[in-house]
């Protein structure tokens, strides 16, 4: 313990540590959840899923599917442009990472307790988008460029009910900090989602939007546009992608958690145990979400365009706004 | 009367349905499991199953009809006439019809059975194995001999429905 203290006492060799950390849990993160998706729709539709690779369950599918893609011979197309086409795959990485830094793990283990947490958060994980437009515009495609520019504006169409709910929560909570809500619903006894289910289910639904998982995965549209602003990608930059947005839909439902379950807290277990338990609780709530997105995957199909533009603008962007009204006037009038 | 469902109903069916078959397959996967660990464990094909083209060389005229309505021309066939010496000096000499090539190219065909249906001396057929892939794309091109071995596979024809 003395030995940690010491060596993060030296801001480089902390750096280097915290580095190491995050680049074990993104990917592991990811291959759980790719693992997760894969097994689950399986046993959805009755049929046994990987269960090759590694013998028992077929646990190192995953595993196996990285060390193919770093097999891959790294294409570039030759109409591409070359620098942004590199530098996108790095961007949607870094977004992912980036929405890291103020998940809120236990009391106390956080890696930065940001006064403006919440906000950070939903401008961080707009650059994702801003990576995958860069992808579809690089790759000198038609059909990347179609599924760059859907995920812009799906991006544009969803970005405000996601503020809006979550400003509902920080109303409630009168703390923008990640820390700060989770103790605002640990004092008040009960998870915002009690009284924000308005704002849960739109949050949820903005943020399956967010993730361009289906039912809104336009950007990628396997039957229309191939792959989307992925069908240029091959070998570790198609990897990146694809860690990336499995570590996404972790980060989003651990900010939702955050927001609307309660966070590291659960209702009778005392403090001293939360200490060790709150990251265990934390997982657990989020895994709870990250399945019932691979639930609806598996379930609905894709919206079309028109359907994917009214259900933001004709119908969840009304309700949040009000649900912000409403929340508003009953925190003046409480 | 026509039955009227809630608007969105069917949301709510499908998310159910799919909780239900997870987890019934996770949990009784013997009874519910749809498919099988393939390389391990073999599914037996239906008696009608299209796997592969028997040939039954004894029963061939080589008259070229099943190379001749291949939609995708992978049937070769050649073959040449057999004069068999006439009985009775002064006799006319018989002719048949001698098979030297009959291939078929599995890499083209798309198991139409449009041959086995047009063959008039019932010397094709259809067989249920599956298992003859090839590293090499040019291995694919079955023989004769080889599609006369496929021949012991051909389980019995099941019998006509009344």
């Amino acid at each position: 313990m003395e030995l940690l203290t010491d060596l993060m006492s030296n801001f480089w060799i902390a750096l280097v540590l915290k580095l190491l950390v995050v680049a074990l849990i993104i990917p592991l993160i990811g291959m759980v959840i790719g693992f997760a998706e894969m097994k689950l729709s399986a046993k959805m539709q009755a049929r046994v899923g990987p269960y090759f690779a590694g013998g028992r369950w077929g646990w190192a599918q995953l595993i196996a599917d990285g060390v193919k893609f770093f097999q891959k011979e790294d294409l570039i197309p030759r109409d591409a442009d070359r620098p942004v086409f590199k530098v996108a795959p790095i961007v949607v990485m870094a977004g992912t990472v980036a929405l890291f830094v103020v998940i809120p793990w236990g009391p106390g283990v956080i890696f930065r307790d940001l006064d403006i947490g919440i906000f950070y958060a939903l401008a961080i994980s707009s650059l994702t988008t801003v990576g995958v437009l860069m992808a579809g515009w690089a790759s000198g495609n038609k059909y990347s460029l179609i599924g760059g520019l859907r995920a812009a504006g799906q991006l544009i169409a969803y970005e405000l009910p996601l503020v809006f709910s979550a400003v509902a929560v920080v109303i409630m909570a009168g703390t923008m900090s990640m820390q700060g809500i989770v103790e605002a619903q640990v004092s008040a006894g009960y998870p915002f989602v009690l009284l924000q289910l308005v704002g849960f289910v739109v949050f949820m639904i903005a943020a399956l939007a967010e993730l361009s998982r289906i039912p809104f995965d336009l950007p990628i549209a396997e039957s229309e546009l191939v792959m989307g602003y992925l069908t240029e990608y091959s070998g570790f930059r198609f990897l990146f992608f694809f860690l990336a947005e499995f570590a996404n839909m972790f980060s989003m439902s651990a900010i939702a958690v955050t927001l609307f379950l309660g966070g590291w807290h659960l209702p009778g277990i005392p403090a001293d145990v939360l200490e060790f338990a709150g990251p265990l609780i934390l997982i657990g709530k989020s895994f709870l979400l990250v399945f019932a997105m691979i639930w609806f995957r598996w379930t609905f199909p894709r919206v079309r365009q028109d359907q994917l533009q009214s259900l933001a603008w004709k119908w969840l962007i009304p309700i949040s706004l009000a649900n912000v009204i409403l929340t508003g006037v009953f925190k003046v009038v409480l | 009367m026509s039955s009227r469902t809630v608007p969105g109903s069917g949301l709510w069916k499908g998310m159910w349905v799919l909780l239900y078959t997870m987890v019934r397959t996770i949990f009784k996967p013997k009874k519910y499991l749809a498919t099988v660990n393939y390389p391990k464990v073999k599914e037996t094909p239906v008696a009608r199953a299209r796997g592969v083209i028997a040939l039954d060389q004894e029963a061939c005229t080589v008259c070229m009809l099943c190379a001749r309505n291949c939609p995708d021309w992978c049937i070769y066939i050649e073959g040449h006439k057999e004069e068999i010496p006439p009985d009775k000096p002064g006799g006319r000499i018989k002719v048949r019809n001698k098979l030297d090539r009959f291939d078929i190219d599995y890499a083209l065909c798309m198991y139409c059975g449009i041959c086995v249906e047009v063959c008039p001396f019932d010397a094709l057929f259809w067989s249920p194995e599956y298992e003859y892939s090839e590293a090499q794309m040019g291995d694919m091109m079955h023989d004769m001999d080889k599609l006369q071995d496929w021949l012991a596979t051909v389980p019995d024809q099941p019998e006509l429905e009344k």
